[in-house]
């Protein structure tokens, strides 16, 4: 299977990242887009686009059917999802195939497996992974005692029918765990429609670290070392770097050896990242993100890959063209997400005019951006205008270049994110590279 | 009696219901007091709560569930 054309379901930076690859490997890109996004950067720079629907993304980027019709009256031979949108949707993928595309990502029995949690847990399990130790569902509260005794305390007990956090409650010692089953089991069946709860040992001031893998269709499978992405806030990354700060060595090739192995039980394809929590030095699988991720900038930077190439390649049928040895980290990187968000008024979303803009370029600076001044930022989508992202030889040099870059991006219009990551800069525990995955829930 | 109006405060897509499958938060013609929800704005895939400023009855919706609103764009009217 070859391919000579691509259709990019998506938008905004990601979109301009695949037409960018595609250019270089002499693809044909086809862009899609809504009614708010007719004169975006996307569609200026691919070589053909297909509108596909009003404005909000339901009618539009997220409409499988929209997005097939586009595929076939433009002639494309491949769909790349990007991000977010459909880039995790089974179904999709499914439909992709059988429209007789090929689909840039992995297939979709695996995207449907590593998307059920308890599936996931299952291939980790099977592939020697640790995973954040937890019981089955509970039967009753002497049952809850019982599974606490052999996962030790403090455990969460937490809502089977839960998400996003909800429903979870911190337990540390027997008559504690008691009372919390009893209470969450209540809270559980009116929130949730079932009172089914487990236990999850709580781990208290963890990183989150994950490794991006690659595979290709013929069983290769490497790892291209790890990002420390444990500045979140509400569970959405704000700033990531690789390789990870103060990792043990020994560590750092156990947690992408793990990874490599979670690949192959799975029969990955494509490019994904293996996401665990990090506690001193134990490591727990969380889930793999079937998809290129926001953040692949850092780790093209510090090994010199194209992975989104590298998608389209081994899309296309080819092996990967490096083995492991091939794959080296070499200094550091740091991603810093540019959202349209006021950190000063609670990050409410800022979507409006960019009047004015000003891009921070020179050496180690890459910006991965699909904004002009003038542009209007629509409200229908992600609130993400740019990457900035920096490469120096070692971390220290590579903080100064953050810096001086944050120091040169200038946006005028709409209240951005830029001010908090300026101050990150300056905080001694970003600085240590010592934050967890609570450091950026109190920060001011 | 008089007329208010209930203008959006951020642009984005408004809902008349908290989920797809859910009643609406407000019926026609019911009576709403101060501070109470009378939809969502999603923006930027986060969802903000339309608020009455002023208590009355709902007389008119000047926007239907789904549409894409701008700021300060009129969505409902309420008898005061």
């Amino acid at each position: 299977m070859t391919i000579s054309s691509v259709l990019v379901a998506n938008r905004g930076e990601i979109a301009l990242r695949v037409i960018r690859a595609c250019r270089e490997l002499g693809l044909r890109s086809v862009a899609v887009y809504s009614d708010a996004d007719a004169g975006a950067a996307h569609v200026r720079h691919a070589d053909d686009a297909v509108h596909v629907g009003k404005s909000s993304a339901a009618k539009s980027y997220l409409d499988p059917d929209a997005l097939l019709a586009a595929a076939r009256s433009a002639g494309v031979d491949a769909v790349h999802p990007g991000y977010g949108f459909l880039s995790e949707r089974a179904s999709f993928a499914r439909a992709v195939v059988d429209a007789g595309l090929v689909w840039v990502g992995p297939p979709a029995e695996v995207i449907e497996r590593m998307g059920d949690k308890a599936a996931a847990r299952a291939v980790a399990a099977r592939a020697g992974v640790p995973v954040v130790p937890g019981s089955d569902e509970l039967a009753d509260d002497e049952a809850a005692v019982a599974a606490a005794d052999g996962i030790g305390y403090p455990v969460l007990v937490k809502a089977a029918a839960g998400g996003g956090g909800r429903g979870i409650r911190p337990a540390g010692s027997d008559e504690e765990l008691r009372r919390v089953v009893a209470e969450a089991r209540r809270e559980a069946a009116s929130a949730f429609g079932s009172d089914v709860v487990y236990l999850e040992r709580a781990l208290a001031h963890p990183k989150h670290v994950e490794v991006q893998v690659l595979a290709d269709a013929h069983g290769g499978v490497v790892h291209c070392f790890e990002r420390d992405c444990s500045l979140q806030r509400r569970r959405q990354k704000v700033l990531e770097e690789a390789p990870a700060p103060r990792l043990d060595p020994a560590v750092r090739r156990a947690m992408c050896e793990a990874a490599v192995a979670l690949a192959r039980e799975v029969g990955y394809v494509g490019a994904g990242t293996v996401e665990f929590l990090l506690d001193g030095t134990e490591f727990f699988f969380i889930e793999m993100n079937t998809r290129i991720q926001v953040e692949h900038p850092v780790t093209e930077l510090v090994t010199g890959l194209d992975l989104v190439a590298l998608q389209l390649r081994v899309a296309a049928g080819e092996p990967l063209p490096v083995t492991q040895d091939d794959v080296t980290c070499r200094g550091a990187a740091l991603e810093f997400r540019v959202n349209a968000e006021d950190p000063d008024d609670d990050f409410l979303p800022t979507p409006g005019e960019v009047t004015a803009l000003d891009l921070p370029g020179g050496p180690g600076v890459r910006v991965d951006t699909a904004i002009a001044a003038g542009d209007v930022i629509p409200p229908f989508y992600d609130s993400l205008i740019g990457k900035l992202c920096v490469w120096a030889p070692d971390r220290d040099a590579a903080l100064a270049r953050g810096r001086r870059a944050l120091a040169e991006y200038r946006v005028e219009g709409i209240p951005t994110t830029i001010p908090l990551h300026r101050r990150l800069l300056e905080d001694p525990a970003v600085v240590a590279g010592t934050y967890d995955i609570t450091f950026l829930e109190g920060f001011a | 009696m008089a007329s208010h109006t209930i203008t959006a405060r951020t642009p984005g897509v408004f809902y008349r219901r908290p989920t797809p499958d859910a009643e609406p938060y407000v019926a026609d013609g019911a009576t709403v007091a101060e501070g109470d929800t009378l939809g969502l704005i999603e923006v930027m895939k986060t969802y903000r709560e339309v608020k009455a400023d002023a208590g009355g009855t709902v007389s008119r919706w000047l926007v239907e569930n789904e549409d894409e609103v701008t700021i300060g764009q009129d969505l409902v009217e309420l008898d005061t």
